[in-house]
């Protein structure tokens, strides 16, 4: 018998049980459909983290204070750090050549209230330079003036977020915010920045001179009784020179803190690089556990499959008795089972591919308090997908095909 | 055409070992028409199946055409059971999801012929089903079913036709009207033999082998 016609008689087959067949292709639809959807969530985070990055640009440094014993992600988390970088620290890198712009910056959660409304944000204390540091532009007003940081001056300026919540339409320069119990003055408002790192909006900020948020705000001291600066960024004149800046910065700081030859470096600088390759080795696992889940509910769809062949091919031993009778081979019915498996699989992974697809576009379409995850079917994921169920469903029908082959006739006919 | 020589056929249950066939011997000849009698469980359906190529014989020797049958493999006996026999059920056997014509045209595809429809209406249209040919097997009266069954059978032009109790579920009417097909395909050269209990059947055959306890007592 030709291929064509095991291919008829399986496709015959198939229409023929219109409720068995779509049972069976729902285990794999659901299951491809998953793997698709989850991995392209995890695909979509990662390229939204890489892009944020690129954004604030690859000529930036960063000084954080490290014990050199604690590596990676954790190594960079405050909660770990004793601090050990102060405001005079930072002014000593603005002597290094290629340096263009020095920020040191500290950060906390704060509650910002103005009239009636209240908002959790993000609080920078920083210098002038924070502007030209993260690229930020003004909308309204001015920003933290040298003088502002100098005399410690209780102002602030305003994310658009954070603006457009407490204010609305009102011009909020020139208004008054309170912080922990205290007054702050608006001197102005950024430009939206769009964009988030790990889902937080990178316009839900306030800015303060870093002296305010020293002395005013979070006081924080080195093991010598100075004021703490929890980082400082540095923006170099060119990519090329960052291995240079680098060394430069060891060089100065070591000096600085006073570190003998065999002692370790109290800080660690750290480039946007590293920076994103550490996140992407987080969203890279991120995306790993996403999808050991969907592989799960795939699993669990090819059991589906192997179960109702089984039962299948139980329920239609008469068919198979029929079929030999009348001259099928064992090889006409291992074919004709296999490629019933074979079909349910292929079609029940196309439709699941298309229906991760459009799962996953919705994903990227709907906002779930403020994050957005634009997500990324790519040809690899749809591929991996396709030759999974396949495999799934050959590897299932395989065993109940061949029970079902090595019937003898007479036994498959006096059955049921 | 076909010789036993003192075939037996052993089933196991479990433990126990039951002789269905004990040392039949037997010959039928080409153009007969034979029926075979006995009380259920005598063995007659098992000599069908066997001389069939359903099932295989426990010890003895079966010659179909001169060729040794027990040495033949499961695909060489497939290549039987699709050219040689035509095989009618007392239940019909259908496939109750495809249409008369599709159900006729099932050996034609395992045996790999090109040309499929003309054959198998021709063969509908020798029963007498011409016009049904598009219906299921459920739209079709038990008679009409099993004119199906035959029109299947010999659809291959086989050398053989071997029925099981065929009128068996079938009224006295449509009984008539199988009866009377299956004589005319004896009339046509097909070598016809059909497991009965009835003895009017038996009577309208030319032989008939008489089995209990799985022994031929008279044929």
């Amino acid at each position: 018998m030709k291929f064509v016609e095991s291919l008829a008689i399986a496709i015959r087959s198939l229409f023929a049980n219109k409720l068995r067949s779509s049972l069976t292709m729902l285990g794999i639809i659901i299951g491809v459909g998953a793997v698709i959807t989850l991995m392209s969530v995890g695909r979509g985070a990662q390229a939204s983290i890489t892009s944020t990055f690129e954004q604030m640009g690859t000529n930036l440094l960063s000084v954080i204070p490290s014990s050199g014993e604690v590596g990676g992600i954790a190594g960079m988390s405050y909660a770990f750090m004793t601090p050990t970088l102060t405001l005079d620290d930072a002014k000593a890198l603005e002597r290094i050549p290629s340096v263009v712009a020095i920020d040191p910056v500290n950060e906390n959660y704060v509650e910002v209230t103005a009239g009636g409304e209240s908002k959790v944000a993000i609080i920078h204390g920083a210098s002038p330079a924070y502007q030209q540091v993260y690229n930020h532009s003004l909308a309204l007003g001015q920003f933290i003036s040298d003088r502002n940081v100098a005399s410690r001056d209780m102002v602030v300026v305003l994310g658009n977020e954070v603006a457009e919540d407490l204010f609305g339409a009102d011009d909020p320069v020139g208004q008054k915010v309170k912080m922990k119990g205290k007054r702050f003055t608006v001197i102005g408002v950024l430009e939206p920045k769009g964009g988030a790192i790990m889902g937080v909006s990178l316009d839900n900020v306030v800015v303060t001179p870093i002296t305010t948020f020293q002395t005013k705000l979070f006081t924080q001291r080195t093991a010598r009784g100075e004021d703490a600066v929890q980082s400082i960024s540095v923006k170099v004149a060119s990519a090329e020179v960052i291995d240079e800046v680098r060394e430069e910065i060891e060089t100065i700081l070591r000096r600085r803190h006073r570190l003998s030859v065999d002692e370790k470096n109290d800080f660690a600088v750290i480039s946007m690089e590293q920076m994103l390759g550490m996140l992407q080795q987080v969203t890279g696992i991120f995306t790993i556990v996403l999808g050991a889940i969907a592989s799960i509910s795939l699993l669990v769809g090819s059991i589906g499959i192997m179960n109702i062949m089984l039962v299948s091919v139980t329920e239609r031993t008469r068919e198979i008795g029929i079929r030999k009778a009348v001259g099928a081979k064992r090889r006409d019915i291992l074919l004709q089972f296999l490629i019933e498996a074979a079909i349910l699989s292929l079609v029940g992974g196309g439709i699941g591919i298309v229906g991760g697809w459009v799962i996953s576009f919705l994903i990227s379409h709907v906002n779930l308090g403020g994050i957005t995850i634009h997500s990324v079917v790519s040809a690899d994921i749809v591929i991996l997908a396709i030759s999974v169920s396949v495999f799934i469903g050959l590897a299932s029908g395989i065993y109940p095909a061949m029970r079902a082959a090595r019937l003898n006739p007479i036994d498959a006919l006096r059955y049921g | 055409m076909i010789e036993f020589e003192s075939v037996t056929k052993v089933y196991r249950m479990g433990n126990v070992e039951v002789y269905a066939l004990r040392g039949v011997t037997l010959s039928i000849k080409q153009g007969e028409m034979i029926s075979i009698i006995g009380a259920s469980g005598s063995g007659k359906s098992t000599l069908l199946h066997v001389i069939g190529c359903l099932d295989r014989l426990t010890s003895g020797s079966y010659f179909f055409e001169g060729a040794e049958v027990s040495r033949l493999n499961d695909n060489q006996l497939a290549e039987m059971r699709n050219k040689k026999f035509g095989f009618v059920f007392q239940d019909y056997n259908l496939l109750s999801r495809a249409t008369a014509l599709a159900n006729v045209e099932l050996p034609l595809i395992y045996g790999g012929s090109r040309n499929k429809r003309q054959p198998a209406m021709e063969a509908l249209e020798r029963v007498g089903l011409g016009p049904r040919a598009k219906h299921k097997p459920t739209e079709l009266s038990g008679g009409e079913q099993q004119r199906v069954a035959i029109a299947r059978a010999l659809v291959n032009n086989p050398a053989l036709i071997l029925a099981d109790e065929p009128t068996g579920n079938l009224d006295s009417a449509a009984t008539a009207e199988i009866i009377s097909i299956f004589r005319q395909l004896n009339q046509d050269g097909i070598t016809v033999v059909i497991v009965t209990h009835e003895a009017d059947i038996a009577a309208q055959t030319q032989r008939i082998i008489h089995l209990r306890d799985g022994e031929i007592i008279s044929q």
